[in-house]
């Protein structure tokens, strides 16, 4: 149930994603949404669920876009990972620690995903820092708002509470 | 204690997800020489494998090549031997016919130059006693030979036949000791006779003191004997001793190596000197 509800997520974000790219001015994605999907399934479902969610997720994306297929699913994966041992180790249920987790894991994936194309010689990135900022904090408002939303559902605190009381 | 069994599964899944993923990157991303990563890790560490296996294979082959193969290698040895002992052999008779051919070349073609009449014989045997320096040729009456009949050789004179039978002659050397030949020193035309000595050389007689003689002068056949045809050539002047007397002592090597001689031609017409005197008389009869 929680595997089919991930990947529902993960193909709504895709969804969106695409078709919110088109509106984007220059065709640049400010944000990326399916990134804020595999960071909100890491931090309430831990590490292992986290890595494959961004696995799955990057490799999708990547096979949707252009680039080499597997470079993102690396990233994403790595992220969902740290993301879930970072949510396991520290308490982060306030908004300000999920908005610097959202900056910081898109920040990661970044230099991650660019690393690694830079890496083998796939594809350069002049000054990408303000890009990446700008990114990370759309990402951040849009994830931590996300969580607000379904905390605020009824019935959803309740349901974390016994998750975490489970774990 | 379970909660490190999880984090050490957890650990191998992160890895083999990491793993998974630069397998899959590699297949799409190319080296410098255009071949995909994959494929270059791939082929590089099998190779590697290959080269370690081909090693492995390789001494075990050569340590099998260079004890346990040498049975056959044996067996192909002895062979061989055998082979390069028949080769040798045939070697020997191709080299023997081979000399036996130039052999009778060197006489065909003494044949063609002369303008005397001639046949060619085979010796097919020596002398039976070490007394008489004689041979057997193959040729006898049969085919027009009689006694007294030069033989010659491409080299020079070999002696002459002095019993023909119906299919084989024997003939007398010009070294036996019983032998002589009518002579003359070719330079300076100095007659005398020459003698066989029974050894390998011959003695040149009845040559004055006062002559000029000095050795290596060549010493060939007068024709005055009635046996030899004139200008045949019988040898070098090895030394020549002028003594208290009226002659020189002279030795002479002969011309023909009598040891190796495997066919002679037979002169079948008469010397001049023989037709002049009427018949087959000469110095050898005298001396015989």
């Amino acid at each position: 149930m929680k595997t089919a509800g991930v990947l529902v997520a993960i193909a709504l974000a895709l969804a969106l994603q695409t078709s919110l790219a088109r509106f984007v001015v220059g065709g640049t994605a400010a944000l990326d949404l399916v990134l804020v999907v595999v960071v909100y399934v890491a931090l309430t479902s831990g590490p292992v669920t986290g890595m494959l969610a961004g696995s799955v997720a990057g490799i999708v994306q990547d096979a949707l876009s252009s680039g080499t297929v597997g470079i993102g699913g690396l990233a994403k994966a790595i992220v969902g990972f740290a993301a879930g041992v970072v949510g396991q180790q520290f308490i982060v249920t306030a908004a300000f620690p999920r908005f610097i987790m959202f900056v910081a894991a898109t920040i990661v994936h970044a230099g991650l995903f660019m690393g690694m194309y830079v890496l083998l010689g796939l594809k350069a990135f002049p000054s990408p820092w303000a890009a990446v900022l700008g990114q990370a904090i759309v990402n951040a408002g849009v994830g931590t708002s996300a969580f607000a939303m379904i905390e605020s559902l009824p019935g959803a605190m309740e349901q974390r509470k016994f998750k975490r009381s489970k774990r | 204690m379970a909660v490190v069994d999880i984090r050490r599964r957890t650990g191998y899944l992160f890895l083999a997800v990491i793993v998974g993923h630069v397998i899959l990157i590699s297949t799409q991303v190319t080296t410098k020489r255009g071949v995909p990563m994959l494929e270059a890790a791939v082929f590089g560490i099998f190779s590697e494998v290959q080269r370690g296996a081909n090693t492995v294979t390789g001494g075990v082959r050569t340590w099998w090549q260079d004890y346990f193969a040498l049975q056959q290698v044996r067996s192909e040895n002895d062979q061989l031997k055998q082979q390069i002992g028949e080769l040798r052999v045939r070697l020997q008779e191709e080299r023997g016919l081979a000399q036996q051919s130039q052999s009778l070349q060197k006489l065909l073609d003494l044949k063609t130059s002369t303008a005397l009449s001639t046949t060619a014989a085979s010796v097919i045997a020596g002398g039976a006693s070490p007394e008489f320096r004689t041979i057997t040729i193959d040729k006898g009456t049969g085919e027009g030979l009689h006694a007294d009949m030069a033989v010659i050789a491409p080299a020079g004179v070999v002696g002459r036949v002095i019993q023909p039978s119906s299919r084989a002659s024997k003939v007398q050397l010009l070294i036996d000791r019983n032998a002589a030949a009518g002579a003359i020193i070719e330079r300076t035309r100095a007659q005398g006779v020459v003698i066989g000595t029974g050894a390998d050389q011959l003695r040149m007689d009845y040559v004055p003191g006062s002559a000029d003689v000095k050795a290596g002068d060549t010493v060939v056949t007068s024709g005055i004997d009635g046996i030899y045809p004139k200008g045949f050539v019988i040898g070098q002047i090895q030394s020549v001793r002028r003594g208290a007397g009226e002659y020189s002592s002279i030795v002479i090597r002969p011309a023909v190596d009598f040891t190796s001689l495997e066919a002679v031609l037979i002169v079948l017409t008469p010397s001049p000197a023989t037709t002049d005197a009427g018949g087959g008389t000469g110095a050898n009869q005298d001396r015989e």
